[in-house]
């Protein structure tokens, strides 16, 4: 994640109303998925960005997880996710969400 | 199962996985706000 990315989403954080806030990820692999998960939930991990030390604690899911399957109509689910659902390694995604919960909690 | 209904989502799509557009499409389409999208690129 970018520094000019983390300091949007910073903003973006600190002035609406963060209790509603969801972030979904479309990160391609676990590496990404667990850099990305941490920098929006502990901090940037690097200490190079504006979320260095900022743990924002927000709630953080893969598209490709389960849970965020099952909440989006099976169609859209279909055409929009559909073919890189087989192209990405889920489940070392999934297992990478699953690490940056441990860590976060 | 997640609830995004009403929620505002912030879609955070790559280009060598899932693309921000196809993201917010799924947010939308499960009653979420998306309220920043962006789709990196590392290339």
């Amino acid at each position: 994640m970018d520094l000019e990315e983390q300091g949007a989403i910073q903003r973006l954080v600190e002035g609406r109303d963060r209790d509603r806030m969801v972030v979904l990820l479309g990160t391609p692999t676990a590496g990404s998925t667990m850099m990305v998960a941490l920098t929006l939930t502990q901090g940037d991990p690097s200490y190079a960005g504006p979320l260095a030390g900022v743990p924002l604690g927000l709630p953080v899911y893969h598209v490709l997880e389960e849970q965020v399957k099952a909440a989006i109509p099976a169609d859209v689910y279909e055409r929009e996710i559909g073919p890189m659902e087989f192209v990405l390694d889920a489940s070392a995604i999934v297992s990478a969400m699953g690490r940056a919960r441990e860590q976060a909690a | 199962m997640l609830e995004l209904k009403d929620k505002l989502v912030l879609a955070l799509g790559e280009r060598d996985g899932i693309p921000a557009p196809a993201i917010r499409a799924c947010a939308e389409s499960a009653g979420g706000q998306v309220v920043y999208n962006v789709t990196q690129c590392f290339v």
